[in-house]
């Protein structure tokens, strides 16, 4: 009983700043349909300023005032990183902002080593809060319950500015319909920068809020973004109430589980956000979308199936590609293999969210189920490395027949957030079920097959599947199936008044991806010798999308592109600086804000370029 | 379903008419949107439904291809029950539609569209391999040829205009080689020359391929010149049928539309 009530507490306590954080994510969704993955970066800035304060500035004064003061100053780089930034490339294709706010958090997770160092830090107790109190005969800290009633109290603030001013009713018009707010005369700009600072503010005061509860670090960020997604898309996008209650959902989920199913502590709360979604997928206070209204503002190019010098030419890259075991050592070779392995993941990722229009933030699921597959058949059956590689693509297509099933009755950021959900199911498994995966410490001893043990031959095994399998896939896409989907894509609408069973067109398109995300996986286990929980992590799954975006989501070739570049600057940048993030960060914005189609897709073979010209009115 | 099963049968045993519609009700919330509609369309007829804003037109329509569900009441297709079947399976049945705002698929080129289509009525869409491209192009001309869109076929659809893009959902509809044909409102948007065309031109093709035309419009310009029966539909119930001249006299249509600020003079284009 006591133990109870002190976990029911600590959970309410941790809800708090939760919330805040997620109100903020909410907000800035609701109004602008961005899916802010900076959202954690602002969290973290927010504890490290307000450590920065109240550590130089003490006593009560100094304290309270700092946090306000950390709050304040992350809502004011959220304002400009809105205005130099999001401003720029709102009329990009969808999710080209999410790119930009996920460059955004690696330059921020640079900055924040580079300023406050790598170690943890120990910001200072809350004056006049820093003991302890008696509940039901144990010892409370009094900051906790502190932090239960600032809870709802930040609520109660959020309602009446939504409610009681001018602007809110604004914020809320918008959620709603921001082309009929616009319409009426709104100035969009400045409701979409102020959204976004009064988000960024509420994400750093919530970090601020947790510094004096436990150490500040660089892993914050991370480890609190897909929690606020969680609570986000079970709340209901844009619902702050919404919010509230599924933070405190969240948190008691998280405390009791720790207690009472502590083997599966990890996998409930993502349990609870999939049975939340497949039920009730607008989440607990949202409002199912009205039909989103056609942008307009991107121009379409029919896409063509190579002609016969775009063939030689392919064949041309894979002969340069074939030979490039003459020139690479084994490291080099296996960096190219392992680019070799992301071409397809990335290719694979490219059917579902470019063709079929359903951007998966948990792609990274099947290949780590093709990874698992793999180790697995040679760990607990004795198979050798053929029957591995086979058996790994067949885990990930039933994984993704099951999974899929699901996520396309949904769509859009749901079908995102479905996704990702199933992804951290398969990721907790795998780090708790340790005696078949062996959890953190993965599996080890994967080698391949003797006949292919040398880098090169191997490297040489890798670009012969992943060719084929690439070769294979725009097949599909230019197949009447491939039609199919686009289809689906283009207009739902239109697409079941032509007979077209949408959900089981992107069913069969989600195994086919899943199936060709588990062989790079597959591929991927033998290269590293080892599979390991975080192949199916978040970062993995956001790596493909990037990859997809950065190629261009509106061409075929784009993800070859698109992973080559960004796995080779990627590894090239972790071997040659210490600061990659930061890198690797400024060359996401810069692509994204030079080429706002995707680097592929601003390049076309000058020909194409004079057709359309010639093609277009006089 | 299955207690409605029952019912599309019990009527299959004279000749059955192409669409009949009985007695079917949509209610939204507390408001009724349509109530207790009932009509039947025969093959080379050319029907418009007609009434004032939020008569109930639209949603009387999707019910018909199964959009929307009925509260109460059967639609039947040559005799078969259709009742509260998806949309695709209606199409399957022989079932064109045009919508008011166009749908097409922005990525593809004309011909593409009207492929995609065709692919379908094949049942060849599920395959994996093979260029799509490739399939139907003659037949696919042919139907571009027949709307008079054959010179903008490799165009990409996103660029068209609007009325190409009636024209071309036009093609589309025609794909499955339909016995009835579902427009609702096939001319908004389009300037007056264009709307005279593109009815005259449905107007032919329905009488060549003995099609049945269900329309709903608002121009009356349009509505009288090429309907040959119209239903006049006012809060959700069918107040009138008959031929353009009976239903231009009736005294109960001329005062939903005198009440409507909206008259109809004769002949004169609008």
């Amino acid at each position: 009983m006591q133990l109870f009530v002190i976990q029911l507490l600590s959970g309410l306590a941790s809800a708090a700043s939760l919330f805040l954080v997620a109100s903020g994510l909410s907000l800035i969704f609701g109004v602008t349909r961005i899916v802010n993955f900076a959202h954690g970066a602002f969290y973290m800035l927010g504890a490290y300023i307000a450590f920065t304060l109240t550590d130089r500035f003490s006593g009560p004064f100094g304290f309270w005032g700092g946090m306000v003061a950390a709050a304040i100053a992350v809502g004011l780089i959220g304002a400009a990183f809105e205005m130099l930034l999001l401003r720029r490339i709102y009329r990009a294709p969808e999710l080209f902002q999410l790119l930009a706010t996920f460059g955004a958090t690696l330059v921020v997770e640079d900055l924040v080593l580079l300023i406050w160092g790598p170690d943890d830090l120990l910001a200072p107790r809350a004056p006049g809060l820093a003991g302890a109190v008696m509940v039901v005969g144990k010892r409370f800290p009094s900051y906790d319950l502190f932090l239960i009633v600032l809870g709802p109290v930040v609520l109660g603030l959020l309602w009446l500015i939504l409610h009681r001013t001018r602007w809110g009713v604004l914020v809320r018009a918008a959620t709603q319909d921001r082309d009929m707010v616009a319409a009426l005369g709104v100035n969009q700009k400045w409701l979409f920068t102020g959204v976004f600072a009064l988000g960024a503010l509420l994400a750093g005061l919530g970090g601020a809020l947790e510094a004096p509860r436990g150490a500040v670090n660089h892993a914050m960020d991370i480890n609190i973004i897909v929690e606020i997604f969680v609570v986000v898309v079970i709340g209901g996008l844009g619902s702050i109430e919404g919010a509230f209650v599924a933070s405190i959902l969240v948190s008691l989920v998280n405390a009791f589980g720790i207690l009472v199913l502590p083997r599966i502590s990890l996998v409930l709360v993502f349990l609870l956000m999939a049975v939340v979604l497949v039920i009730r997928p607008w989440g607990l206070f949202g409002r199912k979308e009205g039909a989103a209204r056609a942008s307009g503002a991107v121009v379409v190019t029919p896409w063509r199936p190579l002609d016969r010098n775009g063939r030689l030419a392919a064949l041309a890259l894979v002969a340069v590609a074939a030979l490039l075991p003459a020139v690479l050592g084994p490291y080099g070779l296996a960096v190219a293999t392992e680019v070799a392995i992301f071409v397809l993941f990335a290719a694979s990722l490219h059917l579902l969210a470019s063709v079929g229009g359903l951007a998966s933030f948990g792609h990274a699921a099947f290949l780590g189920l093709g990874c698992y597959g793999a180790a697995l058949a040679m760990k607990a059956l004795g198979l050798s490395m053929v029957p591995a590689l086979i058996a790994g693509p067949l885990m990930a297509v039933a994984g993704a027949a099951i999974i899929g099933w699901f996520a396309v009755k949904l769509s859009g950021v749901y079908f995102a957030m479905l996704t990702l959900a199933f992804a951290q199911i398969l990721w907790s498994i795998a780090f708790q079920w340790v005696p078949v995966t062996g959890g953190d410490n993965g599996l080890l001893g994967i080698w391949p097959s003797a006949w292919v043990a040398s880098p090169a031959r191997y490297y040489w095994l890798t670009l012969a599947l992943v060719t084929l399998a690439v070769a294979g896939l725009r097949v599909v896409i230019f197949s009447p199936f491939g039609y199919a989907l686009r289809a689906a894509r283009d207009s739902d609408l239109r697409a079941e008044a032509i007979g077209i069973d949408r959900r089981l067109v992107q069913w069969r398109a989600f195994m086919i991806a899943g199936m060709s995300a588990g062989l790079a996986g597959a591929l991927f286990a033998f290269l590293k010798g080892s599979v390991f929980p975080d192949t199916m992590g978040v970062s993995t799954s956001i790596d493909g999308l990037v990859m997809v975006l950065l190629g261009g989501v509106e061409t075929v070739s784009g993800p070859i592109i698109g992973a080559v570049f960004y796995k080779t600057l990627s590894i090239w940048l972790v071997n040659h600086t210490d600061y990659s993030k930061l890198v690797l960060g400024l060359v996401i914005i810069a692509l994204v804000l030079v080429f706002p189609a995707g680097v592929a897709g601003s390049f076309r073979w000058p020909g194409a370029r004079a057709k359309a010209r010639s093609r277009a009115p006089a | 379903m299955a207690g409605r099963a029952g019912q599309g049968a019990v009527q299959g045993a004279g000749v059955s008419a192409l669409l009949d519609v009985r007695g079917v009700a949509k209610s939204y919330g507390g408001v009724r949107a349509v109530a207790d509609v009932s009509l039947s369309l025969e093959a080379g007829e050319i029907v418009a439904l007609i009434g004032p804003n939020g008569a109930g037109k639209s949603t009387c329509f999707n019910m018909l291809n199964g959009q929307i569900r009925p509260d109460s009441g059967t639609i039947a297709l040559s005799g078969r029950d259709v009742t509260g079947r998806p949309p695709r399976e209606v199409w399957r049945l022989g079932v064109g539609r045009t919508f008011q705002i166009t749908a097409t698929f922005a990525s593809m080129t004309v011909i593409e569209n009207v492929q995609t289509v065709l692919l379908s009525h094949e049942r060849r869409l599920g395959r994996l391999w093979g260029r799509a491209t490739r399939a139907n192009r003659p037949e696919a001309e042919a139907l571009l040829a027949l709307v008079g869109m054959i010179g903008q076929a490799d165009r990409p659809c996103a660029e068209l205009a609007y009325g190409d893009l009636k024209r071309l959902e036009l093609a589309m509809a025609l794909a499955n080689a339909p016995k009835l044909l579902l427009m609702d409102e096939p001319t908004a948007g389009m300037s007056p020359r264009d709307r005279i065309e593109l009815m005259a031109l449905t107007g032919k093709i329905a009488r060549e391929k003995n099609l049945g035309v269900l329309f709903t419009e608002h121009d009356m310009d349009v509505v009288f010149r090429h309907a040959g029966r119209i239903l006049v539909l006012s809060r959700g119930r069918l107040i009138a049928e008959g031929s353009p001249e009976e239903v231009r006299r009736n005294p109960e249509v001329q005062a939903v539309y005198l009440g409507e600020g909206l008259t109809y003079h004769g002949g004169e284009p609008s």
